[in-house]
């Protein structure tokens, strides 16, 4: 069994969420230089220089990319011989959490339902954190986080289509959200799209999609071919960047699939917005 | 052809008469910041004959609810939020005489019809880019309803704040139209 003491974990946490915040990671850098390269729309290019200019001022000057610092998304693997040491794990993620959007000058963005009250105060600035764990073989806790945005959130759809339906039905709902998605998500996106399991579980895959670099390929040759075959057709809809029109509306498609019940074919849409913040960690 | 043009804030009917779909603008001067939750309050005082927080007229709203700034900043990051959420209440504050909203993605066919009849502009901000946005804001002042946080109403000092004409005065709209230009139909 190998322990680590509880405040090395908020410490971790609290330094990936200021990193995250300040800087765009590589795979999103290198994705939007490409868009850049390649735009033919003119506003649009003018728009993607703007973006890859905030990134640069952000980094150097250790600013929030955007003003929506997400709520806090968590994938966390822990090791069926890995012990927290004075606490439990999700006290310290929560801890590292708030620690590091408040000293991080980040937002506090989580609000009741209802009331729409924020709950900086009633429960902690930020929080609570959303965290799917996972129990795995080992010692090791390995974490990988995102600061997800409302914007993109909000045009994300998730259905059940009959299995008659199979590729083309995705292809055709995929479709269909990001079309009606237009300008609103804050494109160029990536899509992450979760096929099979249950209602819930196509839905966490369709997020867990977004976690992979972008520009990466799809290990199952089947999956790689549908994911360039749904970002050829997406870019057609000419939504472009922040949708003035444009060839660039999509930077990548990440496919995540496991099997599903013989009566159900779910799928879920999760669409992340440019600014696509995330790191990962072992510790 | 897209023009490009610098105004000062408050707007007058010919500042906005003469911007098009697709021109870029640089506004100076005051705006205010308001998002859903600081609309519905302005919405519920002008329903009870009550005074605004500040002068509607020629006024320029951003949809924005920044981060909280660093020592020494007048502002964290302020990128625009996604307008659709102020659809119910844009058309009142338009008929009161706002001229100007900024934020990112589309609107109800009321708010553009609004625009044309009160002769408003809605403006593109660029999404995401917060800390960018954030440095053409030179002052920041809450003037209206702190408990909401970063929903307050904010009046704001800005030098050359970037943006776009999405939904001029004559009905058309920027993303219609650039995305015809790009759609490939099968």
């Amino acid at each position: 069994m190998r322990e680590v003491e509880f405040d090395d974990i908020v410490k971790s946490i609290k330094t990936m969420i200021v990193h995250t915040a300040y800087n765009l990671p590589k795979d999103a850098m290198d994705a939007l230089n490409k868009a850049y390269d390649e735009e033919k729309s003119p506003v649009c290019k003018e728009v993607l220089k703007q973006i890859l200019e905030n990134a640069e001022i952000a980094r150097t000057e250790d600013r929030p990319l955007c003003q929506d610092t997400g709520l806090a998304v968590f994938f966390v693997k822990v090791g069926e011989d890995f012990r927290v040491k004075g606490g439990s794990l999700r006290d310290a993620i929560n801890k590292g959490t708030e620690i590091g959007y408040k000293e991080g000058y980040l937002r506090a963005s989580t609000c009741d339902c209802f009331t729409r009250d924020n709950l900086k105060d009633k429960v902690g600035y930020n929080l609570p954190a959303v965290i799917h764990f996972d129990l795995v073989e080992g010692d090791k806790l390995d974490i990988e986080y995102a600061a997800k945005g409302g914007g993109s959130e909000n045009v994300s759809r998730a259905t059940v289509l009959a299995p008659a339906q199979g590729k083309p039905g995705i292809l055709k709902f995929v479709k269909e959200v990001i079309s009606n998605a237009g300008p609103n998500p804050c494109p160029p996106i990536i899509v992450g799209i979760g096929i099979g399991g249950t209602f819930e579980k196509a839905a966490i895959s369709s997020k867990h999609a977004l976690f992979r670099e972008a520009g990466t390929d799809n290990e199952n040759p089947e999956l790689d071919e549908f994911e360039k075959e749904i970002l050829e057709e997406l870019n057609k809809l000419g939504i472009g960047a922040m949708g003035m029109g444009g060839t660039k509306t999509v930077l990548a498609v990440h496919i995540e699939r496991q099997p599903c019940h013989i009566a159900s074919l779910p799928v879920s849409v999760n669409v992340q917005c440019h600014s696509s913040r995330h790191s990962h960690i072992v510790l | 052809m897209s023009k490009t043009y610098h105004l000062t804030m408050p707007l007058s009917d010919e500042d906005v008469i003469q911007l098009k779909a697709g021109d870029i603008v640089y506004l100076t001067g005051t705006m205010f910041t308001a998002r859903d939750a600081a609309h519905k309050r302005l919405v519920d005082l002008i329903d009870e004959g009550k005074e605004l927080p500040f002068d509607l007229k020629g006024s320029v709203i951003y949809f924005v609810g920044p981060t909280p700034p660093k020592p020494g900043d007048p502002i964290g990051s302020a990128g625009p939020t996604t307008s659709y959420r102020m659809d119910a209440y844009s058309p009142l504050l338009i008929s009161k005489g706002q001229k100007g909203m900024i934020g990112k993605g589309k609107r109800n066919q009321a708010v553009k019809d609004a625009c044309q009849k009160y002769k408003a502009i809605y403006f593109g901000a660029t999404g995401g880019a917060g800390a960018l946005i954030g440095k053409t804001i030179k002052s920041a002042e809450v003037i209206a309803y702190p408990e909401l946080g970063p929903e307050a109403i904010r009046k704001l000092g800005v030098e050359d704040f970037p943006v776009t004409v999405i939904n001029d005065t004559y009905g058309n709209d920027l993303y219609d139209i650039g995305r015809a230009k790009f759609e490939i139909k099968d």
